[in-house]
């Protein structure tokens, strides 16, 4: 299980660095912001992939991280005058905490209850954030200062990019190594075979509640990024499209595969892009695209061929062996 | 008490809806165990087919334009559903693909059919083109209305039939048959997959027909109602025991009165939450349901 990251196909990976570095440099305003865009959706992207690539969860609500993560820091730092370094820590830590709690008793669900049990907690986040004072109600929280360190602000688009790259890259490089240790081999061992994982001594519970802790995190951090870049924050960003889309991105791209995640998280917001004239067609599109990405390139556009072999051994799709339709 | 009594037969009107769609829910879950979650814009789509042949008609509509509409939902959102599943999900049932793949197509078969109905009836509220009168007789202090009573007796007639087509009919009988196992179904030389087909035009017809009512009831729709209102089918699904007919509307009745009461006693805007935290505390808890049976999942 040793992926050659940077032996393999280093020229291409450096050649992508230099541009992602140079996008700001040599495109506009508009085109920046694009650009930043996209990376949050890649780290929103990599923190649902560990539940659903690797762990084979499907989070319905992963918004509801994303959510916990930007109202902590519009909170902390508007309210309290929390430094934004202070709130993206506790904002990672609440989102993390919340996934347990919520993965406690959820996570020994049935897979398809456990999709709308995070279906119907990511809608209650949106629902308290919505009705509560405390979250600023429908109309949100504006004003959220730009993060510094010391008297260096980072206050133009360009530098929030920068900011942002390095979070992504931080976090690609956590999770590569994560998907290649010992626990990103026990979240596939489950998501292949469960009962065989358990079997061979590996803790199901224990595991899929780590998985589950980790996605949260990101979207935790990807939650307090995307606070300080608006900075403003509305509960109608965090609703059951946001979590929709980032799913797309994540299979779309190539499910349980870094580049491939990355590939979709991009395609996600440059699709809409490319569709500009005929903007009212996109999400009617994405719907479609999802279908037929799964019955024509169940893996995504681009999946590693280890990846096709594991999941060329399927699962029975019927389970119980009793019930009755009466 | 009063109050609480005229909520009571309000929120039977309300549960009737999610009741016939978790109907919906249960029959396709029980025969395939898939969570067809693009359910709820079925009932949507009933809405509109119905609004669509309610439009035709100018001047008063009587009780054959809203057979009418109801004839017509029916069917066109019935192929639908048959459509669905054989362009969205027959495909990868036959590959037997993960079960994640199944739920991550019904998602998309959602979002594509809420913005198709959105392209061709555009974003905003539409008015139901039916005026009932807000008539109907007092049962002491409590009123209930001829639309209301209309929805119950309607909905209980519908509840008879299924009853009856599920345990009498031969046609139940292989329906039941194949949600036990289906490959022994198939070896006695029955059509699996028709069954499944016309399990999905059963379950599309009942939300096809909640839709009708509801738009009637409420007097307005939109492309997104199906969302929420499906969800919260699924949780009364969930609440009867999923698999389960008698459930399904059982579990719809229990969710419209908690609901109702939730509003009344704690405010609207706390409605969806008290919805969800229900479903959660109940596939936590009592997975199986008021009266479903217990469903061992094979990994």
């Amino acid at each position: 299980m040793n992926t050659p990251f940077l032996k393999n196909k280093s020229f291409l990976y450096i050649l992508l660095f230099i541009v992602m570095i140079a996008i700001p440099l040599i495109t506009n305003r508009y085109w920046t912001d694009v650009a930043s865009t996209a990376m949050f959706y890649i780290l929103l992207a990599l923190g649902l992939n560990i539940i659903v690539g690797y762990a084979g969860l499907l989070d319905l609500g992963y918004s509801a991280f994303f959510a916990v993560g930007s109202y902590t820091t519009g909170i902390l730092t508007t309210q309290f005058g929390v430094s934004f370094w202070i709130s993206i820590f506790l904002g990672a830590i609440f989102a993390t905490v919340l996934g347990v709690l919520i993965g406690i008793p959820t996570l020994r669900l049935r897979s398809d209850y456990l999709a709308i049990v995070t279906l119907g907690f990511g809608e209650i986040i949106r629902l308290i954030a919505n009705n509560s004072k405390f979250t600023g109600g429908a109309s949100g929280i504006y004003g959220i200062p730009k993060p510094k360190i010391g008297s260096f602000v980072f206050q133009s688009n360009v530098l929030l990019y920068y900011l942002m790259f390095i979070f992504v890259l931080l976090a690609i490089f956590v999770i590569w190594r994560l998907g290649n240790s010992r626990v990103g081999r026990a979240w596939k061992y489950i998501r292949e075979d469960e009962d065989a994982a358990e079997a061979m001594g590996v803790n199901g519970l224990y595991y899929k509640l780590l998985a589950y802790g980790l996605g949260a995190m990101f979207g935790g951090l990807a939650g307090s990024l995307f606070a300080v870049k608006m900075s403003a924050i509305a509960p109608e960003s965090f609703g059951f499209m946001q979590s929709a889309m980032i799913l797309l991105a994540v299979v779309l791209g190539g499910i349980g595969r870094i580049s491939g995640v990355i590939l979709g998280a991009v395609l996600v917001i440059l699709l809409p892009e490319a569709m500009r004239s005929f903007s009212d067609w996109r999400i009617f599109l994405f719907g479609v695209l999802l279908v037929l990405t799964m019955i024509f390139r169940p893996n995504g556009l681009w999946p590693s061929k280890k990846e096709t072999e594991e999941m060329d051994d399927p699962e029975p799709l019927k389970g119980g062996s009793k019930s009755v339709v009466s | 008490m009063d109050i609480f009594l005229q909520q009571v037969i309000n929120a039977l009107v309300v549960g009737t809806f999610y009741g016939l769609i978790a109907l919906g829910y249960s029959m396709v879950y029980g025969i395939i165990r898939l969570l067809n979650f693009a359910h709820g814009d079925l009932f949507m789509l009933g809405a509109f087919a119905g609004f669509s042949v309610l439009s035709l008609f100018t001047g008063q509509v009587g009780f054959i334009g809203i057979g009418l509409a109801l004839i017509v939902s029916v069917l066109v959102v019935g192929l639908i559903g048959l459509g669905v599943e054989r362009i969205a999900y027959r495909p990868l049932i036959k590959k037997k693909s993960p079960k994640l793949n199944l739920l991550i197509t019904a998602v998309g078969v959602s979002l594509a059919i809420e913005y198709a109905v959105m392209l061709s009836y555009g974003p905003s509220f539409r008015v139901y083109p039916i005026q009932l009168p807000n008539t109907g007789f007092h049962i002491g202090d409590v009123k209930i209305t001829y639309i209301q009573l209309g929805i119950i007796l309607f909905t209980i007639l519908i509840m008879i039939f299924l009853q009856l087509f599920i345990h009498k009919s031969i046609y139940g009988k292989a329906m039941r048959s194949i949600a036990i196992d289906d490959t022994a179904t198939s070896l006695m030389g029955i059509p699996v997959h028709r069954f499944i087909g016309l399990t999905f035009f059963m379950g599309s017809g009942l939300a096809a027909v909640a839709g009708v009512m509801d738009g009637i009831y409420y007097g307005q729709i939109n492309f997104l109602m199906g969302f929420l209102f499906g969800l919260k089918a699924f949780t009364a699904a969930v609440i009867g025991g999923i698999g389960s007919v008698n459930g399904a509307m059982l579990g719809g009745l229990v969710l419209g009165i908690v609901e109702t009461l939730g509003t009344v006693y704690v405010g609207g805007e706390w409605k969806d939450v008290f919805a969800f935290g229900i479903l959660i505390l109940f596939l936590v808890l009592k997975p199986t349901g008021l009266l479903g049976e217990a469903v061992n999942e094979r990994v």
